[in-house]
């Protein structure tokens, strides 16, 4: 319409340092190794001194805060890059917690031992279950990675296995920031780079577009099961944590909050970047903390704020500062 | 010609809830030919190329691939033997750049084991062997276009790259579901040799096509399909000459003159 003449665009440009820091040149100067260094140097080192400067309340919120940062990881990379959107965070905590309870007051495994039996294990374990769902796609295999958690739930509660309602207690007590910090930081690299090799190419591919990947003579169903695998892996590590940070595993190890959260701080932190949701999950984990003083309005206050960042800034945090950074904006003319 | 057919299908039926989309063909594939299937719409074809390659069930009949006998497994397990495909409708990875789509089927087990330029690995990584696909099916190596993303790839490239993506699994059999429509004449025109190099390469070819003309210049043999049963098979000029080919293209619009005149 020529109604509006003074109608307006943004137009967005790269920035000639991200196009000339994108190949082998960046090695050539200080200043395009410092823009491709920084921000990553800024989490490595943010998430390596936190634990030195925050508060000793907080202290333990910042485990909290990574086994969350775990799962939304998880969620992020089996939703965006392989295209399984899976809600078995809940499943993976409680598999992972469970199985390194057990591990520990049974068997009387020490906890450097049974954090990495239950990861693998777990895993194991998780996919085996998930493997049957595999064909599912979309909001059905969400759907069935929420009922497991439920499910298990109940198969302990009616057969009194495993402590029944008590849960296991007497796990030996395990907490260091740094283990977890540094597991974060690994798969949060690891998984960054996975997809972006040829294996990571495939899992990006079946999601794209599935058929085609049948088509060029490859199973899909075997590579969903390998990022399940990865996947659950990530959440059964953060159970094991979790069951020796509070000394017990119970039935509220399958609490839906550990299904619920990481979409929330997707959203937050910018889907389909891997940075973003740990980043998400690093403001809505303490900020729920956080709203325990305004007692029964923290769900009232948490909903406002989710709705807020949605409305806004559905993009996400990470895209938005991604594109701050890298582009030049400018108003032009229609 | 040799004397065993490469892939032989005997009765293939399928059908949809009592309809049926293909009623008992057969036919034979020789090696190194070029075979060209026509038909009107809702004939029925990409159903067959659907049954060959294993991505839908048969309801009845079989497939045979030198011999043994294909139908029934799944479809990475047909692509994996040898029988590649096109889609109608194409699917590349749209979020991916045009040479990082085949990096894809390079990754395949079968690409991995034939190896030699095409199959990744010998040559250079991937990503190289990938470009050197791409340039033989027509993209620029020096231009930006292989670099460009996907979605921003006009039609005529993203049909050379559907017919890359066969080539990267080095296959025996590529079955091209309307690779012509949707092209410009000059882009056609640039796709027809690209063909027939193919079939000088030892690859045995299925066409499926609309493009009448430009396919009876490619094709060795014609196979005509209507409503889901085999008309007859020959050479172009047996076709175009034939009554009942003339019926199944013309024959609505001849009932819909004379319903006129009526």
């Amino acid at each position: 319409m020529t109604a509006n003449p003074e109608q307006r665009r943004k137009e967005r440009l790269d920035r000639g340092i991200k196009v000339r820091s994108d190949g082998i040149y960046a090695l050539m100067s200080w200043r395009e190794l410092c823009y491709l260094v920084l921000p990553r140097l800024v989490l490595i080192v943010g998430m390596l001194i936190l634990p030195l400067v925050v508060p000793i309340y907080w202290q333990k919120v910042v485990s909290y805060v990574c086994i969350y940062a775990l799962l939304t990881l998880s969620f992020d990379f089996l939703a965006h890059f392989v295209g399984l959107v899976s809600l078995g965070g809940a499943f993976f905590i409680g598999i992972g917690s469970y199985l390194a309870a057990i591990l520990n007051t049974s068997f009387g495994l020490p906890p450097l031992l049974t954090i990495p039996a239950a990861t693998i294990l777990g895993a194991f374990i998780c996919t085996l279950l998930l493997i049957p769902c595999l064909p599912l796609r979309g909001v059905y295999f969400a759907i069935v990675t929420l009922m497991y958690p439920l499910l298990l739930i109940r198969v302990i509660e009616a057969l009194d296995i495993f402590g029944g309602t008590d849960g296991i207690v007497g796990v030996t007590s395990f907490t260091n920031h740094y283990f977890i910090i540094i597991m974060v930081l690994l798969f949060l690299f690891g998984l960054r780079r996975l997809v972006n090799q040829d294996l990571g190419l495939v899992l990006r591919a079946v999601k794209d577009n599935d058929q085609a990947v049948r088509a060029s003579g490859m199973s899909i169903t075997y590579y969903k099961t390998i990022a399940v695998f990865i996947g659950s892996a990530m959440g059964c590590l953060g159970g094991a944590y979790l069951a020796h940070i509070y000394m017990w595993a119970g039935l509220s190890s399958f609490a839906l909050d550990f299904s619920i959260l990481p979409i929330a701080a997707t959203v937050i932190g910018g889907a389909g970047t891997l940075v973003g949701p740990v980043l998400g999950a690093f403001i809505l984990v303490p900020l729920s903390e956080w709203l325990r003083d305004f007692g029964t309005l923290r769900i009232v206050i948490y909903a406002v704020i989710l709705l807020l960042f949605i409305v806004i800034r559905s993009e996400g945090l990470m895209v938005y500062s991604q594109r701050k950074y890298h582009q030049f904006e400018k108003w032009i003319k229609v | 010609m040799s004397a065993t057919p490469i892939l032989q299908v005997n009765q293939v039926t399928k059908s949809f809830g009592g309809i049926f989309a293909l009623n008992e063909v057969s036919f034979d594939l020789h090696e190194g030919e070029i075979l060209g299937i026509i038909g009107p719409n809702g004939s029925g074809k990409t159903t067959l190329v659907n049954c060959i390659t294993g991505f839908i069930e048969l309801t009845s009949g079989e497939v045979l691939f030198r011999g043994k006998v294909i139908s029934g497994k799944p479809a990475h397990k047909i692509a994996d033997m040898g029988i590649t495909r096109t889609f109608q409708i194409m699917r590349p990875y749209y979020s991916l750049p045009a040479y990082k789509n085949l990096v894809i089927p390079l990754f395949a087990p079968r690409a991995k084991r034939t190896g030699g330029w095409r199959g990744g690995g010998k040559l250079g990584d991937r990503n190289t062997v990938s470009i050197d696909i791409l340039e033989e099916m027509g993209f620029e190596r020096e231009s930006f276009v292989p670099y460009k993303m996907a979605s921003n790839l006009p039609t005529g490239y993203l049909k050379r790259l559907e017919l890359a993506r066969c080539l990267a699994l080095s296959p025996e059999i590529i079955i091209c579901d309307e690779v012509f429509s949707g092209l410009s004449m000059s882009e056609i025109a640039s796709m027809v040799p690209l063909m027939e190099r193919l079939q000088m390469e030892g690859i045995t070819l299925i066409m499926i096509e609309h493009r009448l003309r430009e396919l009876f210049r490619v094709a060795n043999r014609i196979m005509v399909l209507n409503f889901g049963e085999k008309l007859m098979e020959g050479t172009a000029e047996e076709v175009m000459a034939d009554e009942k080919v003339k019926e199944a293209y013309f024959g609505s619009e001849e009932v819909e003159e004379v319903m006129e005149h009526a």
